[in-house]
């Protein structure tokens, strides 16, 4: 019951927050989101799950209910996670928590409504790393947007309404694309279930008919398609990307945070559970423009951060450019590199929460963003300008930070795969991508952070050290990014453990 | 869970019409308010009326929603329960539709007491509205084209002069005006379909024109003409294209809450008399090759959802466009008789649409109460004017973004399981094609709802109101109504369950 708990608690304080006044409400949050912060750790330190969800393994803290059954399909509660969904539930509520107190200086006004769709989004978050019943997983799918179109729509910057529209109206056709690709695919199957488990072995079975006159492998290829297209989108990927530097742009810092810490990973993830995990003969078969994709997204997302004046719109392209790392390994399918991507989900999470939160504190005191505009603010703010640094480094993939884990994996994973034709050469293309990175970063913090102190308003706004709460969340990512470097196995094992068995019967190993 | 009380094999506990129970009580309802009315015609009270009508309402709804759960009338109980020589029938269906215009009409007169104070004649409005319900409510009952007739008048008349109800208001009288002309007309097509039918084949009771309509030898033409003019009848009550044309006038001049209960209950009550008659008059094994009504429904839906969806993109007028929205799901109820073949499933998919005119019930009603929140402070008519809303009421505005995203079909509302089932259930009859075009026309449908979301909570404000008092019972029925939706997404297992069991039974 404890993943319905922690569902039930951050909802009930979404409608708590939401009616409570506005002096209170950030503070409120704060606390009431200690409440699932702790839960997800009771999780991890009590999980005892073995094998991947979709292929049999036994979950941790599963419940399984009736709900009802539509046209003769039986459609359940049901819950429990593996080792690829714990940790990404784990990231989801030590982000909100971090990214709630990281509020208090930048949002001032309507904050109750502010915390609670926080608050909402948490919940909704948790069901979709939690569910594995696709209805209801969709529900929660599509219950994300909701509070993060209202988070960058009324508390976003000046071009908010054009991005907040922007960023629903692709997710949502991008949904649709993938709910129709996927219920075609569970129509032609001899299941009678949306549970995902039993849908993902019946494919990986092989027991697919055709539908419609489509032949059972042009449904699969063109089921296959649906869903890349609906959650490339998400990821995004390069072509899809556009909505992303404008909703990161507008978006308050928090809300930021939340969209590259977590959200991007819905997409991610969804790629992992459907599409890899349940057709892998056909992500086998175009492993190739896939990989193409996946490296195009790692060089021009950086190469498009190279670019970039305005602080956080650096830190927005070069989370296209992380996440074809992702891509890159999941198509790999190599226990490195799949295990890898999933834990470059939670390492990317944490740094670009990282890099999001600290350019939003210098923001908070300087009330500018763009690169020019000032210089050696590490003179006036040294404490967020190392960690700002730190933060950039564990970007660059600085051993013994999480990012040098993850990337290594994913490239060890990604050299050594025998699914992938090419594999070293699309490996070696990815890898250029770090070099870019460490350009763009390093040139942005010698302008921005050193140098001589020169600010362009300075007679408008006085640059001093950040308040404590502004720093600490900071801190605490940083704290857990070394962590998770030093010790990858905090997480890595598990995932392992829930990765081998897709690659087992996919043939990659 | 309640008891089962199987009233047709237990009459010892009950008597055989008790099982109209719900219907009456609405009927009786409607006479107290006369009573009441008429012994203190002056100062009757507002909170005594509304209070009385909520009761009868609410008591209506719920003894038909203990009798649906109880299994009155199912076939595990002995099948429907036949009443006055088989001109009114009680079964899952009509309990069904009795629960859907019993809650609507109860938000609705909730959310009249606040918008009738500064009104007369409030006693009259209060009976108009139960009069018009005990006529919805006995259209799911009625069992021949006899009772179908009278029961559909009795559900109109009330209606016109309920539209007409601002007496003062021009736009009102206009509104009520075209309504009645409109549905004069259509009553007289309806009549003369009735009259050809009944040419046709002799009789007037559901089950024996099924029977008598394998062989009416050369009347077959006459028959086929009968009832395509009988589907004009429904598409004037269902709003439904061709005879759609009255309800934006209708809906936009009406009382506000007048506008909810038309457009929720009084088109769900013309789906059930369509639902009843269609599969049990004219079922497709018994009826002669001219008769295709399938055919014609399939094209009136088509139509019907894109017309309204198309017609409702274009409005500057959140009440107007909320009218054309209203056209544009009865476009979506119409799969459920569109989508029907004679070797599919047909119970799933009618079931389907019947889950899908409960979940409307909530969300249309609580939409159309919330323009009345908005009427009643003054707000303006156009999207421009709900501009900043949600920073003087963020309440009411959180329920009417439900209802927008509720109605746009977005999964964390019961609008999107609803929809989902409708569709699938069309596609599993084989009927694909028309769940595309309800599925695009559902995509495009967000577009206009979220233009209201948007107006709301992300635009700043451009004019100034002021809210001088939060009216109790508006508020209350706004609310009720977004819990409603909200909960219709974990419970929709038992209404579609309920619903597919009931339409099975037809069949």
């Amino acid at each position: 019951m404890i993943i319905e708990m922690l569902i039930a608690v951050a909802f009930v304080a979404a409608l708590v927050v939401f009616v409570a006044p506005d002096e209170y409400a950030g503070k409120l949050a704060f606390a009431l989101s200690l409440l699932p912060a702790v839960g997800s750790l009771y999780m991890w330190s009590g999980f005892d799950a073995t094998g991947n969800a979709l292929t049999g393994g036994t979950l941790a803290f599963a419940e399984q209910f009736e709900w009802f059954t539509l046209s003769g399909y039986e459609i359940q509660w049901l819950t429990g996670v593996d080792g690829i969904s714990l940790p990404l539930v784990v990231l989801t509520t030590i982000l909100t928590t971090l990214a709630i107190v990281s509020s208090w200086t930048p949002i001032d006004d309507r904050q109750s409504q502010f915390y609670g769709l926080m608050l909402f989004m948490e919940a909704s978050l948790i069901g979709v790393f939690t569910a594995l019943d696709f209805l209801m997983w969709f529900v929660f799918w599509e219950a994300v947007l909701v509070p993060m179109y209202f988070l960058i729509g009324i508390w976003g910057g000046p071009r908010r309404k054009y991005a907040a529209i922007k960023f629903f109206v692709y997710t949502n056709i991008a949904s649709l694309v993938m709910f129709i690709g996927f219920v075609a695919l569970v129509v032609a199957t001899p299941v009678t279930t949306f549970a995902l488990p039993e849908i993902s072995q019946a494919l990986r079975g092989g027991e697919i008919e055709g539908y419609l006159s489509l032949s059972a492998g042009a449904l699969r290829t063109f089921a296959f398609a649906a869903m890349f297209l609906g959650f490339a989108v998400k990821v995004p990927v390069v072509p899809f990307h556009t909505w992303l530097p404008d909703a990161h742009v507008e978006a308050p810092t928090p809300a930021s945070v939340m969209l590259a810490g977590v959200l991007l990973k819905m997409g991610t993830y969804a790629l992992l559970r459907f599409n890899f995990t349940m057709l892998p003969d056909v992500a086998q078969a175009y492993a190739v423009p896939i990989a193409a994709v996946a490296v195009i997204s790692v060089i021009y997302g950086a190469l498009l951060a190279l670019a970039q004046q305005d602080l956080k719109r650096i830190v927005a392209y070069s989370s296209v450019s992380s996440m074809g790392y992702v891509i890159l390994g999941l198509v790999a399918y190599t226990t490195y590199g799949v295990g890898g991507a999933t834990f470059q989900m939670v390492a990317h999470g944490l740094i670009s929460g990282l890099m999001f939160m600290s350019v939003g504190v210098i923001y908070n005191v300087t009330h500018t963003r763009m690169v020019g505009d000032m210089s050696g603010i590490a003179d006036r703010m040294p404490i967020t300008a190392g960690i700002f640094v730190a933060g950039a480094f564990g970007y660059m993939g600085l051993p013994l930070m999480a990012g040098f884990a993850a990337e290594f994996f994913i490239f060890k994973g990604a050299f050594e795969s025998t699914v992938l034709s090419f594999a070293p050469l699309f490996t070696a293309f990815a890898m250029f991508g770090i070099v870019i990175v460490a350009g763009y970063l390093l040139f942005a913090m010698q302008r921005t952070l050193f140098g001589p102190y020169e600010f362009a308003d300075d007679d408008k706004y006085e640059v001093g050290p950040a308040a404590l709460h502004d720093t600490l969340p900071l801190a605490v990512l940083l704290v857990l990014i070394i962590a998770l470097g030093v010790a990858p196995n905090l997480f890595f094992g598990m995932i392992q453990d829930a990765v081998n068995p897709i690659l087992q019967t996919g043939g990659g190993l | 869970m309640l008891p089962a009380v199987p009233l047709q094999s237990t009459q010892d506990i009950l008597p055989l019409w008790a099982a109209l129970a719900p219907s009456i009580l609405l009927g009786l309802t409607a006479m107290v308010l006369f009573v009441i009315d008429s012994i203190k015609p002056e100062e009757a009270s507002n909170a005594l009326l509304a209070g009385v009508a909520g009761a009868g309402t609410i008591g209506a709804a719920a003894i038909a929603g203990w009798y649906l759960l109880a299994g009155t009338g199912t076939p595990e109980t002995g099948g429907a329960i036949s009443l006055y020589g088989g001109a009114i029938v009680v079964d899952g269906l009509s309990l069904f539709f009795t629960v859907i215009v019993g809650s609507v009409a109860a938000m609705v007169t909730v959310a009249s007491y606040d918008y009738l104070q500064d009104q007369q004649h409030k006693a009259e409005f209060y009976s108009l509205v139960l009069l018009a319900a005990t006529g919805m409510s006995l259209m799911g009952s009625a069992n021949s084209l006899a009772t179908v007739f009278v029961s559909l008048e009795l559900a109109s008349l009330p209606s016109y002069a309920l539209v007409a109800y601002l007496k003062h208001n021009k736009g009102s009288v206009e509104a009520g005006l075209k309504y009645f002309l409109i549905g004069a007309l259509s009553s007289a097509v309806f009549a003369f379909g009735i009259s050809l039918v009944f040419a046709a084949t002799g009789v007037l009771g559901l089950p024996a024109i099924a029977e008598a309509l394998g062989d009416v030898s050369d009347l077959g033409g006459v028959a086929a003409l009968g009832v395509l003019m009988i589907v004009g009848g429904f598409a004037f009550k269902t709003a439904s294209v061709p005879f759609h044309f009255w309800a934006p006038e209708a809906y936009e001049g009406a009382p506000a809450p007048i506008s909810a209960f038309l457009s929720s209950a009084s088109k769900a009550a013309g789906f059930a008399v369509a639902f009843r008659v269609f599969a049990v008059a004219f079922p497709l094994e018994a009826i002669p090759a001219q008769v295709d009504w399938v055919l014609t429904f399939q094209i009136l839906a088509v139509v019907t959802m894109t017309l309204g969806n198309f017609a409702a993109a274009t409005q500057e007028n959140v009440k107007r466009m909320l009218a054309y929205s209203s056209i544009g799901h009865a476009g979506y109820a119409l799969i459920g008789l569109a989508a029907i073949s004679a070797d599919a499933n047909n119970g799933a998919t009618m079931g389907a649409s019947m889950a899908h005119l409960f979940v409307y019930g909530f969300m249309n009603t609580g939409a159309f109460l919330f323009i009345a929140l908005a009427e009643h402070w003054d707000v303006g008519r156009t999207f421009e004017d709900f501009d900043g809303f949600a920073t003087h009421a963020p309440v009411a505005a959180a329920a009417m973004t439900v209802f927008m995203f509720s109605l746009a079909g977005l999964p964390p509302f019961g609008g999107f399981f609803s929809k989902y089932a409708l569709f699938a259930a069309a596609v599993q009859s084989g009927f694909w094609w028309l769940a595309a075009v309800g599925a695009i026309n559902s995509a495009l449908s967000l577009f206009y709802y979220s233009r209201v979301v948007k107006a709301m909570w992300l635009n700043d404000a451009s004019t100034s109101f002021e809210i001088e008092r939060r009216p109790v019972g508006l508020y209350a029925a706004i609310v009720i109504a977004a819990v409603g939706t909200l909960l219709l997404l974990p419970a929709f297992g038992p209404v579609v369950e309920t619903a597919q069991s009931a339409a099975a039974a037809l069949f």
